[in-house]
């Protein structure tokens, strides 16, 4: 399958053409050029999945690890060397098919947002130059091209949340996004480092080949209490935590929220932030070679979890109830890996379940952002306050949206239903604990997202004035259909026939006693949703004044940025930077002035060598070569 | 006698034959003829690069003393990728009146002395070797000096004149001591004879032989010449001078050190390390106070040439393989910025480094290509300058000399600056009342700066071309 390299090169070809000669493109030529590019990429992603899944299973029943291509780049050691290539296994296949879904969705979707905005030509080329890392990412055949690319998505990123550079808000969102998750890959790195240094590889499939070797190598070797093997694997993840924003690595996630839309629903719901769920899921038998990690990451997810749905029950902005939702399906995934203690099929459940949920929710959280986009396109704010009965004016985006948060809330037949139950199976599976939790934080999720649906498109009718609201232009609606229509059917997939623990077929059946339940929980909080913000009323006011002091904290987001704040500025800027600064400014910059001045006096002093007499110059030559001879003989 | 070994040599028969052609075209074609000599000397020059782009098989001919390894023929077809870009840029050059008449001789010098250079990478004797050093310094005299109106050309002619007899005069010193010892001019049997025996004699010839090369390479102390020569010359002539002629002779150097004095290295890297260390820093001193840009270049090349001895200095395979990609990278760096500064030369005349404040506001494109080079020189990721010195250096650091390479890295932070000073003055610098005018360079210099540019750009990423080295170096020298 060689042809598979076509899915990293057109999208970078993009990048570099349009990045190049866009501004001499018009807007219309260069969108189209970014799509149909985009669209082909696509066709050629969809052609390898058929033809790797419809690929016969090999003795073990599992699907073979393909390798089309693979060069070395920069060798180190004899075994230690950088290479890149492309690596086509069940996950990355799968990770294939919904990032260039979705990337596609959002290109066409984006040629309607985006018409008119100054730099729209910028604007595709960005979102090309992120398909190209995105996918660079989940095909990278060794650790290291893991990190490459995940630097790549991380510059994107960046580059797409400030899109608006003139806003100081979008520009001090896009320095915190990087900021933040620079410092999580400063841990990823690190863990990478000790990793390569006693496994002496970097590359996957031979990690994979002996998933215990980190363990044996560092056996008995411990860091403050903790084995090595656990400080490098723990190390990897926070890496991953930075990406997906586990708490308390979450802050940037609800701040991206000021890039265009679209971006919002490519990068900050369905690919990029869930690079660390599928950085867990690469690793996933080393970690189980190290189950204290396993449980840190229950312990993170189940935390993030619930924090987020707390958070995004009380938020006001549409976009950031979406972010905070986001973060706690992600949770969500992260907690399904690490309930999930071996690499056993059925005790692997929470694997499958994992990469199960990540496939249906890049659907249905893409769905519901460029639902709201539509929304916001409409209305223009962000602003819970300023929208309202919205049915009425845009029917196609209303029904979408029903349908995505159907899907979040659990509610069969739609594809999260099916995805969520998995998680919950694997998670009461480890113990009723952790599935009590999960299945609580699940009734959140159903009472937030209805909430937001019914503050949207119910409640009051707001003086729309003469400013009346309508339905988005084709090419915005179209990607919500398709996106609904998948988000309908994706939960009959198949799915653990395709992609499993160990890559044997696991046939999927549903715990009755566990999705009774969760049904149960999520029709509950849908009705109390429905009561209480159906229409217009003094329900919600009266609660939250009942509830004060958590409905503060939580609208607040439990003050986790004034902490970041504090601890940024107050001891570290105030008690670290500040002597840090003296002694690079007074130290080192001086001994870098001495330095200076030093070359440059001798540089002056010697200049009289040039002279331009030849003679002068056989008389150094000759003079310089005896010297050097009396030299090497008296050593 | 058996005529099928000259089958061996036939990368020097191809370039003969593109010799020959040209001088017959040059003699006796007419005057319209001449106008497209400098375009069949490019379409020749190309062939020949492609004939022999695939590498020979070990073989060696003439009872040896001529030898040829699959590396050394790729370090043939380096220094034609190097021959062809400067050809491609004097297209345009060859036309001015001052060398229009002799434009025959310009080819035929330049080829002239890169045969010489093929006999110096493909020798296993010392007196093919003395004739190749000698073959490939004497034309090249003739050919700074083609400017017969320009003084600064003839005084620089004469100053390398002078110079290269007297290195030639050194190294055949160290020669005729070489032979005294061991009775003999093959390199394998000299290095059985001097077989770690360090004897001041042979410390003598080794310095001698290492200052002959030293003064092709414009190592500190011998390089003396360098910046008077690279100034004074046409700037095509100085390109050629400062890539093709010390490229051929850094490989050709490695091939004595490796060949004859391999079983001793330890004198010769001691010798070497002080060099190396002179010659960097020197350079870069130098270097910052420089005002004309090719003077200025004439200083990098002899830091980079420093450089380039680190993968001499290791010892190993692994150095060779570095060396390699280091010229070639150097070549696609080094002549991007020749062919900026002469196409600016050949509009305007200037070659001051004030003189290009302000010009990415009048000719962005080629602001743009020297930028690249520069960056490329001083090893900024991720263009191919900073691969070939990663690699440069991780070889000398597998061979544990962990101390030069500190201050060739020290070294570089110096160079960073003055390279950075000429991208200052194209892009923040204001222009002054006299600024290069806007102007299309010939089409020769743009397709030479493309293919400059995809080197410098792509080289580094495309690690398959370092790969083929390695696998190459790994069947010998």
């Amino acid at each position: 399958m060689e042809y598979s390299v076509i899915i990293l090169l057109l999208p970078l070809c993009m990048f570099l053409f349009l990045g190049l000669a866009g501004h001499k493109l018009s807007e219309r030529v260069a969108g189209i050029l970014g799509t149909v590019g985009l669209t082909v990429t696509a066709v050629v992603a969809y052609m390898v999945a058929f033809n790797y899944f419809t690929m016969p299973r090999n003795a073990e029943g599992v699907f073979d690890t393909l390798q089309p291509i693979n060069f070395e780049w920069l060798r180190f050691t004899e075994h230690l060397h950088i290479d890149l290539g492309i690596l086509l296994d069940p996950i990355s296949v799968m990770m294939l098919v919904v990032i260039t879904t979705v990337s596609l969705m959002v290109h066409i979707y984006s040629l309607g947002y985006m018409h008119g905005e100054k730099g729209f030509q910028r604007y595709y080329a960005f979102l090309s130059l992120f398909s190209f890392s995105m996918l660079g990412l989940v095909v990278a055949t060794n650790i290291f091209q893991m990190y490459i690319f995940w630097e790549l998505v991380g510059v994107s990123s960046y580059l797409l949340i400030g899109f608006y550079y003139t806003k100081p808000a979008a520009v001090s969102a896009s320095k915190k996004a990087f900021i933040v998750t620079r410092f999580a890959d400063l841990g990823f790195l690190i863990g990478i480092l000790i990793l390569s240094f006693f496994t002496e590889t970097f590359d996957f499939q031979t990690l994979m080949s002996n998933p215990t070797s980190l363990v044996t190598e560092t056996a008995g070797m411990t860091f403050m209490g903790c084995s090595v093997a656990a400080w490098a694997m723990a190390l990897i993840f926070m890496g991953g935590a930075g990406k997906s924003a586990m708490f308390p690595l979450h802050i940037w996630l609800p701040d991206a929220m000021e890039g265009p839309t679209p971006v919002s629903a490519l990068i900050h719901a369905a690919t990029m932030v869930v690079a660390g769920v599928y950085l867990v899921a690469r690793l996933f038998p080393m970690y189980c070679a190290v189950p204290e990690v396993l449980d840190l990451i229950t312990w993170v997810g189940a935390i993030t979890a619930l924090y987020a749905a707390v958070v995004a029950c009380v938020q006001t902005d549409i976009k950031r109830v979406l972010a905070f939702s986001t973060i706690s399906q992600i949770a969500f995934m992260m907690v399904a890996l690490g309930v999930a203690f071996d690499t056993d099929l059925h005790a692997g459940l929470g694997y499958m379940a994992s990469m199960f949920h990540l496939f249906t929710h890049a659907m249905f959280k893409a769905l519901l952002f460029l639902g709201a986009g539509c929304i916001i396109h409409a209305v223009h704010s962000n602003e819970m306050s300023a929208m309202g009965n919205l049915r009425k004016y845009m029917p196609v985006t209303h029904i979408t949206f029903l349908i995505a948060c159907l899907a979040i809330a659990g509610i069969p037949p739609f594809s999260g239903f099916f995805s969520k139950d998995e998680i919950l199976t694997a998670a009461f599976e480890k113990s009723a604990f952790w599935g009590v939790w999960m299945t609580a934080v699940a009734g959140l999720t159903a009472f937030y997202m209805f909430r937001l649906y019914y503050r949207i498109f119910w409640w009051n009718k707001p003086d729309y004035g003469h400013h009346t609201p309508h339905e988005a232009p084709k090419t915005m609606y179209l990607p919500l259909i398709f996106l609904a229509l998948v988000t309908c059917v994706a939960g009959f997939i198949p799915f653990g026939e395709f992609v499993s623990v160990n890559g044997e077929a696991y046939h999927i059946h549903l715990d009755w006693s566990v999705a009774t339940t969760s049904i149960i929980v999520a029709v509950a909080a849908i009705v109390l949703a429905t009561w209480m913000y159906r229409s217009e009323n003094s329900k919600p006011k009266a609660l939250a004044d009942k509830f004060r002091a958590l409905h503060t904290a939580a609208y607040h987001r439990f003050y986790m940025d004034e902490l970041y704040m504090w601890v940024t500025h107050k001891i570290i800027f105030q008690r670290i930077c500040r002597p840090i600064a003296w002694f690079d400014r007074h130290i080192v910059d001086g001994t870098m002035n001495m330095l200076a001045t030093v070359t440059n006096g001798v540089s002056y002093s010697i200049r009289k060598l040039q002279s331009g007499y030849i003679q002068w110059y056989v008389w150094v030559f000759i003079m310089g070569a005896l010297l050097i001879a009396v030299l090497a003989m008296c050593f | 006698m058996d005529y099928s070994q000259f089958l061996v040599m036939r990368g020097e028969i191809s370039l003969l034959v593109v010799f020959l052609l040209i001088f017959l075209i040059d003699t006796f074609g007419g005057q319209k003829s001449l106008k497209g000599l400098s375009i069949a000397a490019c379409v020749l020059f190309g062939l020949h690069t492609i004939w022999n782009i695939i590498p020979v098989d070990s073989a060696s001919a003439f009872g040896g003393m001529y030898q040829i390894s699959p590396i050394a023929s790729v370090v043939k077809t380096v220094l034609n990728i190097g021959t062809l870009i400067v050809l491609l840029q004097s297209i345009s050059w060859v036309d001015t009146a001052d060398v229009k008449l002799r434009r025959g001789e310009f080819y035929e010098l330049l080829l002239v002395t890169l045969f010489g250079m093929y006999l110096m990478v493909s020798s296993g004797h010392f007196l093919l070797f003395f004739i190749g050093l000698e073959t490939a310094s004497l034309p090249m005299a003739a050919l700074i000096a083609i400017t017969k109106k320009d003084s600064e050309s003839y005084e620089a002619g004469a100053k390398y004149l002078f110079t290269a007899v007297f290195s030639s005069a050194v190294f055949l010193l160290g020669l005729s001591f070489l032979y005294g010892v061991a009775g003999s001019l093959y390199f394998g049997d000299i290095a059985v004879a001097i077989a770690a025996n360090r004897t001041p004699l042979l410390i003598a010839t080794l310095v001698f032989v290492l200052a002959g090369m030293g003064f092709k390479l414009s190592l500190v102390p011998f390089h003396l010449w360098t910046a008077d020569v690279y100034q004074g010359a046409p700037t095509q002539v100085t390109s050629y001078l400062s890539v093709i002629s010390k490229g051929s002779a850094a490989f050709a150097l490695l091939l004595i050190l490796y060949k004859v004095f391999f079983l001793d290295p330890v004198i010769w890297q001691g010798i070497l390390w002080a060099l190396i260390v002179l010659t960097i820093t020197v350079g870069n001193l130098f270097a910052i106070r420089q005002k004309n840009l090719k003077r200025f270049l004439a200083f990098s090349s002899i830091s980079q040439a420093g450089y380039i001895m680190l993968g001499i200095i290791s010892g190993s395979a692994q150095g060779m393989t570095a060396l390699v990609y280091y010229v070639l990278v150097y070549i696609f760096s080094n002549l991007a910025a020749f062919g900026v500064i002469s196409a600016v030369e050949h509009h305007s005349g200037k070659v001051g480094m004030d003189d290009y404040n302000g010009l990415y506001k009048t000719n962005p494109k080629l602001s743009v290509v020297m930028m690249l080079a520069m960056f490329s020189l001083a090893g900024i990721p991720p263009f191919a300058g900073f691969f070939s010195k990663f690699f440069i250096f991780a070889s000398a650091i597998h061979s544990g000399f962990y101390i030069l390479v500190l201050i060739a890295l020290l070294n570089t932070i110096i160079s960073l600056y003055y390279y950075l000073l000429v991208v200052k003055a194209m892009f923040i610098n204001n222009e002054n009342e006299c600024a290069i005018t806007p102007f299309r360079s010939d089409n020769g210099s743009r397709v030479s700066l493309v293919v400059c540019v995809a080197g410098i750009l792509l080289l580094g990423i495309a690690s398959c071309v370092y790969g083929y080295f390695t696998d190459l170096s790994m069947l010998g020298i």
